[in-house]
């Protein structure tokens, strides 16, 4: 005879794990291994132009996002491209890219996030060391 | 006169669906054509029509069902049929307010929830609503109560918490750190799948217990025990999508863990259904027993793509490749969209065993819809292959380059996914008919 009264202490002890878990992910400082430093008003506002005009249903940072247009983690720090090439498309567009039309204000916003981004990590993470269990260690910041 | 408001809530899902096919097609063709709609409606606001309405697709039926059987088929009283109007009117005008947001480009929200971030208030509210209505009815019954009843309890607290949980970027503290956000916002989308899979999967074993008429399907200790790994797999294991987050090693290990465990549980159960189903229930729910079945082969098939990406020395290669997109698409349409597809018909024929949901032209285009989406799915698994190389390589050639030599993929792609969604417009338009003859003799009745 199955016993409903067991089910429900397997749900509370799953439910109080997840709940330490949870409280460990959201305030523990550990949750992230990126050394960056905290966002700038600047950078926040340039995120909030990113989801404004929903960059990501095109772009990627850390191959998160949509597929038309290129993952943008590293945009910044790549020697063939930087925050110049950034600008420039921003307001120009491209065959693919709707041309936006930013102020300068937002233009540097919007920079400032992609260079926090940069700042956090690589994408791809070229350096990591595969392991013969399937692990991969990757190169942090 | 007394209207079903289930049936409206399942005609709502396949309006959405609908939608989400024929923008689904528009998107694929501007895939390989990025101009052709630039100037009209661009691709930043095409796409999350697509996504909103597959996701709207889900939702809806899913609740739709679960009101319905509640109601109609265990004949349980609802706590309260004005809780259950006001959820079905927040929700479709929520749903025009999201679709003109779109069209006029008016957003804020992050992917998958671009709408602006105030509307999730009454988005949580419409969830709410539903859960009072729920649990008022089946509180009592739960304890002693057949597996759905907890899978779709699960699936409405773990929808409320993890749609708030996605919108925590609004906290200052967790949105200056980006990987802490970034990661608590991935964490969000793997548990919401979750939570809608407890709903749809809730469908799937009551369908099953039902068509087979043996309750005893839906109880037991092994089936709970499956239960408990997927909601175990709903809380841990979103991780592997950001496995190349730079992100504290532990969380990867937890997710690495438990990640592989979710899709054997539901195999496990679809595979003691079929093997036990007579022929007669067979052909008396032939649509929805053809459906779950196709499912079955969906879960197959995916699960296979999920354990290998789950693994994180493949993961690194196709994590931000088609291969996602082939994995997402084959478990919303594959699996989701079958299992709906089955319970939209199953109650189709309890509400009329004369209705005609199983006619010719209706199983051609079952079975079309399979094979096309078997091609669909493939060309994005190639096309993912095809990225992962060019990352591999490095600098060899840019984006834009990549992306044009990758067009005859996208061409097979974009011919499937329009076959696809022409022998979905069919089943829908049979479906559609069906229920709404239905909606009609109820309320004569």
């Amino acid at each position: 005879m199955y016993k409903g009264k067991g089910n429900f202490i397997v749900l509370i002890a799953l439910v109080s794990v997840f709940t330490v878990y949870n409280a460990v992910l959201y305030m523990g400082e550990e949750t992230s291994s990126s050394s960056a430093p905290r966002m700038s008003k600047e950078a926040i506002r340039g995120e909030q132009l990113w989801q404004e005009n929903n960059c990501t249903a095109c772009h990627q940072l850390y191959g998160l996002g949509g597929y038309l247009g290129p993952d943008l983690t590293n945009v910044i720090s790549d020697p063939a491209k930087g925050s110049d090439y950034v600008r420039t498309f921003l307001n120009s567009g491209v065959k693919s890219m709707p041309q936006f039309d930013f102020s300068t204000e937002e233009q540097n916003a919007i920079i400032s996030y992609l260079e926090h981004v940069n700042a956090t990590g690589y994408y791809p993470n070229y350096d990591s060391e595969f392991s013969k269990d399937g692990w991969v260690t990757i190169k942090y910041k | 006169m007394k209207l079903n408001v289930s049936i409206l809530f399942l005609l709502a899902g396949l309006i959405a669906l609908l939608i989400a096919g024929f923008i689904g097609m528009i998107i694929s063709i501007v895939y390989i054509n990025p101009d052709l709609l630039k100037d009209i409606i661009p691709f930043n606001r095409l796409r999350p029509i697509h996504t909103t309405s597959a996701v709207s697709w889900i939702v809806l039926t899913a609740t739709g069902g679960i009101y319905y059987y509640l109601t109609r088929v265990e004949r349980l009283k609802l706590y309260s049929e004005r809780l259950q109007k006001t959820h079905l009117v927040l929700f479709l005008c929520l749903g025009v307010v999201i679709y003109m947001c779109y069209i006029f480009g008016v957003m804020g929200g992050r992917e998958y929830l671009e709408f602006l971030p105030v509307l999730i208030i009454p988005v949580l509210l419409g969830w709410v609503l539903f859960g009072i209505n729920y649990f008022k009815v089946v509180w009592k019954k739960i304890k002693d109560g057949p597996v759905y009843f907890w899978m779709w309890g699960t699936g409405i607290l773990f929808m409320i918490f993890h749609l708030t949980e996605a919108h925590f970027w609004a906290i200052t503290d967790i949105r200056s750190d980006f990987i802490k956000d970034l990661t608590i916002q991935w964490k969000s989308y793997g548990s919401f799948v979750g939570s809608w899979n407890m709903l749809v999967y809730g469908t799937a074993i009551y369908l099953m217990s039902k068509m087979k008429k043996d309750g005893e399907l839906a109880r037991g200790k092994k089936v709970f025990f499956f239960y408990f790994l997927g909601l175990t797999n709903l809380m841990f294991g979103w991780a592997h999508h950001t496995y190349i987050v730079p992100t504290a090693p532990w969380i990867r290990y937890v997710a690495y863990g438990i990640s592989m465990t979710e899709w054997i549980l539901f195999l496990n159960i679809v595979y003691i259904f079929i093997k036990n189903l007579g022929q007669a229930e067979r052909k008396i729910y032939a649509m929805p027993y053809r459906f779950l079945m196709a499912s079955e082969f969906w879960v197959f098939v995916n699960l296979l793509l999920a354990l290998l990406m789950s693994i994180p020395t493949i993961n690194y290669y196709t994590h931000g490749t088609h291969i996602t997109v082939a994995h997402s698409m084959g478990t919303t349409i594959g699996i989701n969209t079958c299992i709906l597809l089955a319970s939209v018909s199953f109650i189709a024929k309890k509400l009329n065993p004369n209705n005609t949901v199983e006619n010719t032209l209706v199983y051609y285009a079952f079975l079309f819809f399979n094979g096309s989406l078997f091609i669909f799915w493939l060309s994005l698994v190639i096309g993912g292959i095809y990225k992962a190389v060019w990352s591999a390589e490095n600098g060899h050639s840019s984006f834009a380059q990549m992306h044009e030599n990758s067009s005859p993929i996208f061409v097979v792609f974009i011919l499937s996914g329009c076959l696809l969604f022409i022998s979905l417009a069919i089943i829908v338009h049979q479906l559609f008919k069906d229920l709404g003859e239905s909606v009609y003799q109820q309320e004569k009745k």
